[in-house]
């Protein structure tokens, strides 16, 4: 990232904005929330976001879609069978890594 | 619920706390590391992200937005929509702080608030000012940590390798989605849809008029906004998932 303006005003909306959804309401809200719609969005929203964020991207990742593509597959198996963050993550490099290699 | 404790052990119990989450952040944040680098920031440029921000996946999105030039309201419209849950913590946290916090404590603390901190804070029914500083310290250097060494490596490792660990994040993301989408089928539900209507953007000439940023906007709140009206969740359910 070489321009250094738009980095450095990208990085300071990025922080306020992440800092002023933490703190607002841990300044100013003392009430829990009851609507059942807020409550079911929030609940919901990270994996959404997880979700949109992941596919289709994950298969452009690397330097080649073949390798991704058995990325995801190792990612989606070891993820099924409950690894750990690091484990799955590990695991889908080091197959994306093998098809790299060995095609 | 655990139970209270004595003021003078809160530091020590938050220490103990926090290494844990500290140790996992190390992980995390040093694959961020790696691809940041990857996607042609310098090492100071990620680390700074990460000592500014503390969040994963709003990183990962800010990142990606900024190689693609994106503009600034992107960017604030994204990290908005990917970091609103922190709002909802926030708001269940802010219940249980005792009279020690004063507001400068608030207005300081509250940008420790992950999905880590937030769920071992809460296991408490009171939270003091020093156990909350406490808790916070290990996670942070294990995030600043973690990324600086996820970039310095990322900067010395050969292409090969290091195109292969540009998929690490989403690895772990896929983690985070698939345990509670076997679970729970309306969480099955949001994450087909989000994915089903990001690769329709994605792959049809909507992609002209929709960029990524957006896109992730876009998706996630129709998909979280469906289910919330579909399957509302019970207090029940939600709470055995935190």
């Amino acid at each position: 990232m070489n321009d250094l303006k738009y980095f450095l005003t990208a990085l300071f909306v990025m922080a306020c904005i992440t800092y002023f959804v933490r703190m607002l309401p841990f300044v100013i809200f003392r009430k829990k929330i009851k609507n059942n719609f807020l409550k079911s969005f929030f609940y919901y929203i990270p994996y959404a976001v997880l979700a949109a964020m992941t596919i289709p991207a994950i298969l452009y990742s690397t330097s080649d879609i073949a390798s991704a593509a058995a990325g995801l597959v190792v990612a989606l198996l070891l993820a099924f069978f409950e690894r750990s963050l690091l484990t799955v993550a590990v695991g889908a490099c080091l197959a994306a890594f093998l098809v790299q290699i060995i095609f | 619920m655990k139970k209270s404790f004595s003021k003078n052990t809160d530091i020590n119990k938050g220490l103990k706390d926090g290494l844990p989450i500290g140790l996992g952040y190390f992980s995390v944040s040093f694959a961020f590391g790696l691809s940041t680098v990857t996607a042609g920031f310098a090492v100071w440029q990620a680390l700074i992200i990460s000592m500014t921000n503390l969040t994963s996946a709003g990183q990962l999105a800010g990142v990606t937005l900024m190689a693609a030039l994106a503009s600034f309201t992107e960017i604030a419209l994204a990290q908005l929509v990917i970091n609103i849950r922190y709002s909802l913590m926030s708001i269940s946290l802010s219940q249980k702080l005792d009279s020690s916090f004063t507001t400068t404590d608030r207005f300081f603390l509250s940008a420790f608030i992950t999905d880590e901190i937030f769920a071992v804070a809460s296991s408490y029914p009171s939270i003091s000012r020093k156990y909350m500083r406490a808790l916070a310290v290990l996670p942070y250097f294990g995030w600043t940590l973690g990324t600086l060494a996820g970039a310095v490596l990322g900067e010395i490792l050969p292409a090969d390798l290091v195109s292969s660990l540009g998929i690490a994040i989403y690895g772990m993301f896929i983690a985070i989605i698939i345990p509670p989408a076997k679970k729970s089928k309306a969480v099955l539900g949001v994450v087909l849809t989000a994915a089903t209507l990001s690769s329709i953007i994605y792959y049809t000439p909507l992609s002209k008029y929709i960029s990524p940023g957006f896109s992730i906007i876009i998706c996630a709140i129709a998909a979280a906004s469906l289910f919330a009206v579909l399957f509302p969740v019970k207090d029940k359910e939600e709470c055995e998932n935190e």
